[in-house]
């Protein structure tokens, strides 16, 4: 039998702590509530004919009382709940990123050196982690309980969730939105290791080239360069017949839409940019840009982001 | 005006031998009869849902599950899910006590629109038959919520019958709903002021507002859905631009008001039977009642709360975190004004009595993990595990459906003009109270460790607590079938019941038992505050 | 409400209180239809605020000139038996089965107007959103969208208007009978209310379908 989870994030404990508050008011309630029922019950049954005295008649004293007395405790459990999740919903600075796809009824994980691996997740002990998640049918969930995390994963967009694990070990990976007959199968775990030992996974499991020299390929091969120029340094007179804008330096700075709203262009935007660009035209360029969506599978729009993230702007010197 | 002790005449016929045809029944405009029929009915549906659960622990006995295809598992707890909620507890209370009571307790012959609340009737039933057809033909597999584009374009299950059959049950609730707004606003009898009616009826129309104003809202959604399912593109469908998670939003409008639908008549039964079994006036009877309106009101302003990892923007999460504190203020109101009721009352212990007790104690526990679930980082781990589904049930089954049958075994006397057999009725509470904590209460542990709902099979250490609660399952569906056979016995062997078994104050207690087809001899008129109870008269009483 | 006209059922004090309460109970009805549509009609804003572009390019191959025609019709179909209750009130019954006739009339022209013809051209230029959609290119998934919201937003109107036939008709018989008359005339009321109901869903459709995608 088993009575406790083990805290395998940083977020963990915190999450447990909560958890452990919320309890420990129930049990107080608990207490409180069934302790009057049992005592009036057996204290004021009919059967018992001793004196009740004066009954209460003025309430509203009394009705104030215990509902400012619910209110703090409801607006302290809310402050205390809504300050972890805003940390946990907030992508952190510098974490290694790591792809993953749901799809009926399996993950599919990428890692930016091309390493790809099925219903299981390789991470290193002591780093911050954060996923990019997408799915190419149905709405998935990506949950991992020892880490006390999950986050739902949906067709057409990127979602990021993030944790930092703390030891290693192997843990449960679950699908916890219901997708279909599979369901219950689309089951993982999550591989805890130190970090020299995650070097030697990836080492091991090299592939053919990393995420973004995967992109590149891609990149020249669907045509993508012909407009962006190669290395997408963008599409002028030069080297290209078409103008459309440099990709290299791309990725984390401001654009301006044709409707004047300005976007910070992360994973997310590049990824609809690929599938959808009639809905977020760049301004100053020919909305000319064909959609790729039917084309490109999910994970082929993820090396392409890859690649697109990996041209910094000094390259095209 | 001492109303218990005046014994009407049994002169005029009861309702019930006002014609034994088959057509009597089929045709009536009578809300007593009208309640009947919806009682027979919405028992069938809950013996459905029952059978089609018991198969679901059956199957999680085994981590690798004792029924062999995925497939039939997930059509067996939506089946279950659908059947529960549209067939079951929504209509629970409202078309059953609600209907029979509700004229009655405001001193009126009929609601305001017979033919309509027979109409609802009806479509009820076609609902039921194509829902049973969706059944027949292999049922659906997307759960009781038909998250897109899962149930649109992926599905191999009947979706589209399922959707038509609730939204043909969700316009027989409007017309439930619409029925009683009006008939509350219109045929109240002389002197029936608001603050003299009974909690129940202030609950019912609380109830009857978010069914007016929610139900259509799914009504929409669900055929917006079927349309997509039938022609293959439509509104939701994210290849070309449709979004996902419009379907919750619109789901969720209706379906967390909806739970509301399912707990406030619960309330109201509640608020009537603990003065009637304490002897007392109940405790903050203003603040009850408004509780019930504040509830309907705050409740269509948290549903987002059902999607807090979709992904939706930090800061409405933190909006609908916060108003789903607010909707718990006024139910612990609740709670503690019933303890206020017990406080020096001269409690007796019926079986009434005893659910009610339960469904305090029950609906504290779920509405407290209720709290859980609403606090932003805990639900991030605890979505969709089995604690979201203890929260549910301890809310629907412990809380509602004890209600319910309180409901039922506290009215028995009045709708049949039979008393049931007491001493059943305590051991079936008592049965029922503990099967459904062994049932349950593991499902929160289970949950707190990270076993995911609507899963068919599971990593072998989760499997005691789905031992234990299969086990509770059992018990719990012995519990459920007791009140089934003493309750059909004692409409036969039954000792007849008087006026006025429970001693209890409320316009529905002065007509004879079974009432009349036309209620009251004369319209009363109505002078007294509700829940009038004199201690002195129970001390009496128990001299 | 069987023959006698002015006798009124067992729960009500009086036949005005009864009439009163129909007339309430309509208003009420058409609060959950508000509610109804409304849920239409935020998701079809929604929609088409993130997919403005396809949205447009479907929209401009609607039909403008069948649309205003319609509009027209429905207006005046409502003006007409608004009329015909004024004149009821007075007594002249008469003149209201005219105008209730004229109503029926002009919501039939708008049935066929739309179905048999708005819809007939519709489906020949291939604007349903099936297999052999008209529009290709970028574009095509907004357009897609916006011709589902069309064909379903229409229909579900047309059930409405179907309905409200129904309703007028068998009014305009129970007055013809006698049954209605200027003593009793929740009924007449009542369905003027819904008739009237089905022209504003209209009217939002109206420019959602014809002149939003158009204007930009
Ligand atoms: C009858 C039905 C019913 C009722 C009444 C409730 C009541 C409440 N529910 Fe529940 N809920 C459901 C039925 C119901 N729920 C269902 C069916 C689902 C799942 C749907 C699905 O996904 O399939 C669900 C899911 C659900 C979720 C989503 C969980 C998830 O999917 O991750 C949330 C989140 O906020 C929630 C919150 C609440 C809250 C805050 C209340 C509150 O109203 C509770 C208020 C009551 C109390 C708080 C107890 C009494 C209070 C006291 C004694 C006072 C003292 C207390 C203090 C001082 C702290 N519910
Ligand atoms: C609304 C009311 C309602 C009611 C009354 C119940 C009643 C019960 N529910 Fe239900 N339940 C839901 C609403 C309800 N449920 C919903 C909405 C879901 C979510 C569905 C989804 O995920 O989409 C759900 C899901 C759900 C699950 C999760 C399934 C999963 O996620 O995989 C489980 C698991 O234990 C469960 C158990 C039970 C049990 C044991 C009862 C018992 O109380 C039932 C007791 C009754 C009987 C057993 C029948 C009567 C007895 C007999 C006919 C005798 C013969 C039977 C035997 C001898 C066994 N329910
Ligand atoms: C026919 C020419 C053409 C092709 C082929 C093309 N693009 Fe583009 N792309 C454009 C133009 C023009 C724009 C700017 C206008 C717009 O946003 O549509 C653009 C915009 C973009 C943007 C947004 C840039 C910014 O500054 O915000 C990204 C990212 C992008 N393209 C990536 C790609 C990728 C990846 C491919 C290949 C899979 C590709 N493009 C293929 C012409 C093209
Ligand atoms: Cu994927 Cu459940
Ligand atoms: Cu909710």
């Amino acid at each position: 039998m088993k009575f406790w989870l083990a805290q395998a994030s940083t977020s963990a404990p915190e999450s447990d702590y909560l958890m452990l508050a919320l309890v420990l008011a129930s049990i107080a309630i608990l207490i409180l509530v069934f302790g009057l029922m049992l005592i009036y019950a057996f204290k004021y049954r009919a059967t018992n004919r001793m004196d009740r005295g004066q009954i209460m008649k003025k309430t509203w004293r009394l009705e104030i009382a215990w509902t400012i007395a619910t209110m703090a405790v409801f607006f302290g459990l809310f402050v205390w709940g809504a300050d972890l999740y805003v940390r946990l919903f907030r992508p952190p600075a510098g974490a290694l990123q790591i792809y993953v796809v749901g799809k009926q009824w399996m993950w599919k994980i990428q890692h930016e050196g091309g390493q790809r691996e099925i219903n299981s997740l390789h991470v290193p002990v002591g780093r911050k982690i954060q996923l990019l998640l997408t799915s190419e049918d149905v709405i998935h969930d990506f949950a991992v309980p020892a880490f006390r995390i999950k986050h739902d994963v949906l067709p057409g967009r990127y979602e990021s969730l993030w944790f930092e694990a703390t030891m290693p070990g192997t843990y449960h990976l679950f699908c916890n939105q219901l997708c279909g007959t599979g369901h219950s199968r689309m089951v993982g775990e999550v591989v805890v290791m130190s970090g020299a030992d995650y070097e030697n996974w990836l080492a091991a499991n090299g592939a053919a080239g990393t995420l973004a020299e995967q992109g590149k390929i891609l990149f020249m091969r669907n045509g993508c360069s012909g407009c962006h120029g190669s290395n997408g340094a963008g599409g002028n007179q030069s080297n290209s017949t078409v103008p459309a804008p440099p990709l290299a330096g791309l990725y984390g700075s401001p654009v301006t839409l044709v409707d004047g709203q300005v976007v910070i262009a992360d994973d997310g935007y590049i990824h609809d940019c690929i599938l959808t660009p009639e809905k977020r035209r760049v301004a100053s360029y020919p909305p000319i840009m064909p959609s790729f969506s039917g084309i490109l599978s999910e994970d082929d729009v993820l090396k392409l982001v890859a690649y697109i993230k990996s041209l910094a702007p000094e390259k095209q010197l | 005006m001492s109303v218990a002790e005046i014994e009407a005449p049994a002169t005029a016929e009861s309702y019930l031998e006002d014609g034994y045809t088959l057509r009597s029944w089929l045709l009536t405009t009578d809300h007593k009869r009208i309640a009947i029929l919806y009682m027979l009915t919405i028992t069938i549906f809950f013996f459905i849902g029952g059978i089609a659960i018991s198969f679901v622990r059956y199957n999680l006995l085994e981590p690798q599950g004792m029924i062999r295809s995925a497939e039939t598992y997930n059509r067996l707890f939506s089946m279950h899910g659908v059947v529960m909620v549209w067939f079951f507890l929504v209509p629970a209370v409202p078309v059953t006590l609600g209907n029979f009571l509700l004229p009655l307790m405001i001193g009126a012959r009929d609601l305001a629109f017979p033919r309509i609340n027979l109409l609802s009737w009806y479509l009820f039933v076609i609902a039921g038959c194509v829902l049973l057809v969706a059944l027949y033909a292999g049922g659906v597999d997307t759960g009781w919520t038909f998250y897109t584009p899962l149930s649109s374009l992926y599905s191999k299950g009947h979706v589209a019958l399922a959707a038509v059959a609730v939204i043909i049950t969700g316009f027989s609730s409007i017309a439930t709903g619409l029925n009683f707004i009006v008939s509350i606003h219109r045929l109240r009898a002389p002197g029936m002021t608001w603050y003299k009616m009974p909690v129940f009826l202030w609950s019912l129309y609380s109830t009857s507002v978010i069914m007016v104003l929610a139900t259509p809202v799914l009504a929409m959604t669900l055929l917006l859905l079927t349309f997509e399912r039938i022609f293959h593109v439509g509104m939701f469908d994210p290849t070309i631009g449709g979004d996902p998670l419009l379907f919750q939003h619109l789901f969720w409008f209706y379906s967390h008001p909806a739970v509301y639908i399912m707990i406030l008549p619960g309330m109201g039964v509640v608020s009537e039977i603990i003065p009637a079994f304490s002897s007392k006036q109940l405790f903050g009877y203003k603040f009850v009642a408004w509780c019930s309106v504040a509830i309907a009101v705050i409740s269509f302003l948290v549903w987002g709360h059902h999607m807090f990892v979709t992904g939706q923007s930090v800061y409405s999460a933190l909006v609908f975190s916060i108003l789903s504190f607010a909707v718990a203020v006024p139910s612990a109101i609740k709670i503690f004004n019933w303890l206020g009721t017990m406080h020096k009352g001269y409690i007796r212990f019926d079986s009434p009595m005893l659910y009610a007790l339960g469904f305090i104690g029950l609906f504290t526990m779920g509405g407290l993990t209720g709290l859980y679930v609403a606090t932003l980082a805990a639900d991030v781990h605890l979505h969709d595990t089995y604690f979201v589904v203890a929260h549910f049930h301890y809310v629907m089954v412990g809380g509602m459906v004890s209600a319910y049958f309180a409901g039922l075994h506290f009215w028995w006397p009045k709708i049949t003009g039979r008393m049931y057999p007491e001493m059943w009725g305590r051991a079936a509470a008592l049965i029922i109270f503990v099967g459904f904590n062994l049932t349950f209460f593991p499902q929160y542990i289970v949950g707190y460790l990270g076993m995911p709902r609507r899963y068919h099979t599971y990593p072998p250490e989760f499997q005691v607590w789905n031992v234990l609660s299969s086990a509770g399952a059992a018990v719990l569906a012995v519990g459920y079938l007791l009140p089934l056979l003493y309750l059909t016995w004692s409409l036969l062997k039954g000792k007849q019941a008087s006026t006025n078994p429970w001693h209890a104050t409320g316009l529905e207690w002065q007509t004879p038992s079974p009432p009349p087809t036309e209620n009251f001899e004369t319209t009363p008129t109505v002078t007294e505050p509700p829940y009038n109870y004199l201690p002195a008269e129970a001390l009496d009483r128990h001299a | 409400m069987h023959d006698e006209a002015v006798a009124h059922e067992f729960q009500y004090a009086s036949a005005s209180h009864q009439a009163d309460t129909a007339v309430a109970g309509m208003w009420l009805f058409l609060a959950t239809e508000v509610v109804f549509f409304g849920a239409l009609f935020l998701s079809w804003i929604f929609a088409r605020h993130f997919n403005q572009a396809g949205f447009d390019a479907g929209a401009e191959r609607s039909e403008l000139e069948i649309g205003t025609i319609n509009t027209v019709i429905l207006i005046t179909g409502s003006l007409v038996y608004s009329l015909g209750v004024v004149l009821i009130e007075k007594g002249k019954t008469r003149a209201f089965i005219m105008c209730a006739a004229a109503a029926w009339l002009l919501g039939l022209a708008f049935m066929i107007l739309k179905f048999a013809i708005e819809w007939r051209h519709d489906l020949d230029r291939h604007m349903f959103p099936g297999a052999d959609f008209g529009i290709t290119g970028d574009l095509a998934g907004g357009a897609k969208l916006f011709w589902s919201f069309y064909f379903f937003g229409t229909f579900v109107h047309g059930v409405h208007l179907a309905v409200g036939l129904g309703l007028v008709a068998w009014v305009i018989l129970r007055v013809w009978q006698g049954a209605f008359s200027a003593a009793y005339l929740a009924p007449v009321l009542v369905v003027g209310l819904y008739w009237t109901f089905v022209d504003i869903v209209w009217l939002i459709l109206y420019p959602l379908i014809y002149l939003i995608g158009r204007a930009t």
